[in-house]
């Protein structure tokens, strides 16, 4: 019997989408952002949110985070309805998320060390001497090593990328989302810190969302790809199936944006 | 007939709607529309400042106490505002001291100087100064601090991982107040006096025996009492407003966006606190009086 709520579970996506629509404003003046949209994200795989800004990327995060409410439409997470949830029952499923920013959210006030041990401190039970060794291991796996003292305002923009990783992964999270996670960023430094995410996820195997409109870059990584655009959402694969696509917006998309692939893939 | 009927009696309001949204000239309607909208938006931000105030006091309760963090806030809140409030507590006293020995000197009554100056202070200008000066100092730091917590995510970043803002960030500034300033109005009472003694006593001479045989004799226990309920009341305004603006930051219209958002929600809430106790004091001297 557990077996097969267990094979239900995996085959039931991990984060669905079903008809969501926001929209933002005072009555009046509303601007709808999403348009009744739906899709899946499938489990243990890395799945893209692209689409240009103001297309409704970050709202989609903050709606599977349960920081914004859809106005209709279902928001499931393990099949369970995050537009539905308050206080308690929220908090236990936001356990389940590590969450990168676009500016990385460290708290100023705190150092490297505390920052990536906040999470230990105020969710788990483990002793100072367990939260040390855990925190410096996850440090050196990330070549943060050396840096713990140091305040967020002491480093550069790709370290507090790491170190928002770092504190993300602490409570080894199901699903980790991030969020325009190469803004301010060099190219150098985007490459290396996408290459860092796609060995996290190979060795921990959690479900990851990027929104980013670092395209086709972040098409490397993507299991599938989202595309937003004036509110409506199409679900690819893989870049080629972009190319493919009958839409004229979503081939003027690619146009625009696979030439530049199809180099940075030779 | 019933068509009929409904085209023969159209009052002149219906009339003007009517054309109204056949024309789309709202411009008429446009004051009514705005006011109202102005109405529900006052009436949105007072629900959630409500909500904010119930979850900051509700914070201080729920476990694991922040014990560390309360006493960070207690040397920040408290300690640091002694050397503003002994200072403009001397002041306040003197210039007292030397404004009712004038006063009281036309009537040959200068015996009462030690009642008057004791139970100003006490009952108003105690807590009133100690509350606006908090304010000045601690208010707009924690409302720039929590604004810019806001728009940098990092309160978001908190409730992604389970750890309740109120309880981890504003229940410790909340608590950390509530013990400072009647603590702060106490002092500020004590170092007032004593100035007003300096001015009276020792610049004036007015007679020592007079002024706190004066005293003793006047101020009684309710004045006291009255004294320490404005300053908890007062304590419990500026940190509430202050943590609030800067905590809906991004929800305040007309404030703009980033750190221009921050510095408008942060005069904001000094002017707000100030203009709040100075009415709250009023209120209360009628009803406690």
């Amino acid at each position: 019997m557990q077996t097969q709520e267990k094979s239900a579970t995996s085959a039931q996506p991990a984060i669905q989408f079903i008809d969501v629509e926001k929209s933002f404003g005072d009555p009046g003046h509303r601007h709808r952002v999403l348009h009744s949209i739906s899709f899946k994200v499938p489990r243990g795989k890395t799945t893209v949110i692209a689409g240009g800004s103001g297309q409704g990327k970050s709202v989609t995060l903050k709606l599977i985070l349960g920081l914004l409410r859809a106005d209709s439409g279902q928001v499931l997470v393990d099949g369970q309805d995050v537009t539905n949830l308050y206080g308690r029952k929220l908090r236990a499923m936001r356990t389940r998320f590590g969450v990168l920013f676009q500016g990385s959210a460290l708290f100023d006030s705190l150092s490297v060390f505390e920052n990536i041990a906040l999470p230990l401190r105020e969710r788990t039970k483990l002793t100072e001497k367990e939260i040390k060794e855990k925190v410096l291991n996850t440090l050196d796996q990330l070549d943060l090593t050396g840096h713990e003292q140091k305040f967020p305002a002491q480093l550069s923009g790709g370290m507090k990328k790491r170190v928002g990783l770092a504190r993300a992964l602490q409570l080894d999270p199901e699903f980790v989302l991030y969020d325009e996670p190469t803004t301010g960023l060099d190219p150098v430094m985007s490459r290396e810190i996408y290459q860092l995410f796609e060995r996290t996820q190979a060795r921990l195997g959690y479900t990851a969302v990027i929104v980013s409109h670092d395209i086709p870059k972040v098409f490397d990584l993507a299991d599938q790809i989202v595309l937003l655009n004036k509110g409506e959402v199409d679900a690819f694969t893989s870049p080629e199936e972009i190319k493919h696509s009958q839409k004229p917006y979503i081939r003027e998309f690619a146009e625009m944006t696979m030439g530049d692939y199809r180099k940075t893939s030779q | 007939m019933v068509h009929k009927q409904r085209q023969a009696t159209p009052t002149i309001l219906q009339t003007y709607l009517y054309n109204v949204q056949q024309t789309e000239n709202t411009t008429l309607l446009q004051p009514f529309a705005s006011l109202g909208n102005r109405f529900l938006y006052l009436l949105t931000d007072l629900g959630r400042m409500g909500i904010f105030l119930m979850n900051a006091l509700a914070g201080i309760f729920r476990q694991p106490f922040r014990g560390r963090e309360v006493l960070k806030q207690l040397r920040f809140i408290g300690a640091g505002s002694i050397a503003v409030i002994f200072f403009t507590a001397l002041a306040s006293g003197m210039v007292l001291g030397l404004q009712g020995y004038y006063s009281l000197h036309k009537f040959g009554a200068e015996g009462m100087l030690g009642s008057a100056v004791s139970l100003t202070l006490i009952m108003e200008l105690g807590p009133i100064l100690t509350a606006l000066m908090v304010t000045g100092r601690v208010g707009s730091a924690m409302c720039a601090e929590i604004g810019i917590m806001r728009i940098s995510e990092q309160i978001d970043a908190l409730e992604c991982m389970a750890i309740d803002p109120f309880r981890y960030l504003i229940s410790p500034k909340v608590l950390a107040t509530l013990i400072s300033v009647p603590l702060l109005t106490a002092m500020f009472d004590v170092v007032g006096i004593y100035g007003g003694y300096l001015s009276g006593v020792k610049l004036m001479g007015v007679s020592s025996g007079a002024f706190f045989n004066g005293m003793m004799l006047s101020v009684t226990n309710h004045d006291i009492q009255i004294g320490i309920i404005k300053s908890f009341v007062f304590a419990l305004l500026l940190v509430w407003i202050s943590c609030g603006r800067g905590y809906f930051v991004l929800q305040i219209r007309g404030v703009g966006f980033g750190a221009e958002s921050v510095s408008k929600v942060t005069t904001q809430a000094v002017v707000m606190s100030s203009i709040s106790v100075l009415i709250v004091d009023y209120l209360l001297t009628a009803v406690l009086l």
